[in-house]
């Protein structure tokens, strides 16, 4: 992408700034400017980021269902499912904590497993943190209080195309997610009696298709497939590894570390020349 | 509807340990202009996390390795990686990892 394009796409998430002739807009062609502008507005609004969440849904309808079933199966009453989904929101600590519940674990045990399942949010989260500069560190807490797995890897995908994300795109993204979610459980507590196997339709596999998915989008905005795919490869050997002996979560935060460092240093490499030119 | 104490502070107390690692780097990280390099290992996390957790979704059955060719998530996720590549849509790669996987359960 060249300098120019990149100015005008700095734009994204203040487009009110479109339209000042001041600073580096000056640069280009003014009618070239406003169109630009008027189509990053456009992509850039509430009702963009609840269109772009809407590939996501299927996965959090089939996970949401599956675990509204779990939850009332652990003995869950309905608001307690309900402020559960609302206030952790977090797909396999929900699984978790229910398993838990259901088997008598002491609540401190129950809150240790539930921080260490979702520690992998902090890597997300700072993933995430060069595109939201812009904003109030209070702004900032609003948007993640919100993120998944999902919804941070659509966010990452449209990353790929600019410098800073919009913070109303983002909150289309991020509450459309969460709405449904919270039906999704609902309506799996619901009708748990109902959802006989669900695992025969396949559903338990919309949430790993969706990493897949995610994986793909990522490394295709980047431009660096060799290293990218090495990266992956490394993640997912130690996290398999890992998952072996001794944990999963742990598993996960582990090498996304190690792999992510490989990544690096294979940058490094390629550009000093030392492994290939 | 029942609410016991209980069961809410485990809800509380879940809630709390979810909502501070997913808030605490975008509220400090933002704060200031990090170092080239941090921003260079930050932008290998997605591929290395999502390919971490399909690893292990894929391979793994209760703790344990599952790379046998009976094993019919493996199948359905070369099938989705395909769609994905070929499509680069979510919704698509998703509705055929899906499919696949319903079909391929009624078939190994």
């Amino acid at each position: 992408m060249g300098r120019q394009n990149r100015e005008i796409s700095g734009f994204a998430g203040r487009p009110e700034g479109c339209l000042r002739t001041d600073g580096p807009i000056k640069l280009i062609n003014m009618d070239k400017t406003i169109s630009l502008c008027e189509d990053t507005r456009e992509r850039d609004t509430f009702l963009q980021g609840v269109k772009d969440c809407v590939p996501t849904l299927l996965g959090y309808w089939s996970i949401g269902v599956a675990a509204g079933v779990v939850e009332e199966a652990a003995g869950l009453s309905l608001a307690e499912i309900s402020l559960l989904s609302l206030l952790v929101y977090a797909g396999s600590a929900q699984f978790i904590a229910a398993g838990m519940i259901a088997s008598g674990s002491a609540a401190f045990g129950i809150v240790v497993t539930v921080l260490f399942v979702n520690l992998r949010h902090l890597l997300l989260s700072a993933a995430l943190s060069p595109y939201f500069r812009h904003l109030p560190p209070f702004r900032n807490m609003l948007i993640g209080a919100l993120l998944t797995d999902e919804t941070f890897g659509v966010a990452i995908g449209k990353a790929a195309e600019r410098p800073r994300l919009s913070e109303r795109w983002m909150h289309g993204l991020n509450l459309t997610a969460y709405l449904n979610w919270f039906v999704a459980n609902v309506t799996g507590a619901v009708f748990s009696r109902w959802v006989s196997n669900p695992e025969a339709l396949g559903l338990d596999f919309a949430l790993p298709a969706m990493f897949i998915g995610l994986l793909v989008l990522a490394m295709a905005g980047r431009r660096q497939l060799g290293t990218d795919a090495i990266v992956a490869a490394a993640a997912g050997a130690a996290a398999v590894g890992a998952a072996v002996i001794m944990d999963a979560s742990l598993g996960v935060i582990l090498a996304t570390v190690a792999a992510s460092t490989i990544g690096l240093v294979v940058e490094k490499w390629k550009s000093a020349g030392k492994l290939w030119p | 509807m029942e609410v016991r104490w209980e069961i809410v502070a485990i809800i509380l107390g879940s809630a709390a340990v979810t909502f501070v690692p997913r808030v605490l780097p975008l509220m400090v990280m933002s704060r200031f202009a990090l170092p080239e390099w941090v921003m260079k290992w930050l932008g290998y996390v997605p591929v290395a996390v999502m390919a971490a957790m399909v690893a292990q979704e894929v391979l793994t059955q209760n703790g344990q390795l599952a790379l046998r060719p009976d094993h019919p998530e493996l199948w359905a996720a070369v099938l989705a990686l395909l769609a994905a590549i070929l499509s680069r849509s979510l919704l698509v790669t998703v509705l055929s990892g899906v499919i696949a996987l319903m079909l391929l359960r009624a078939w190994l």
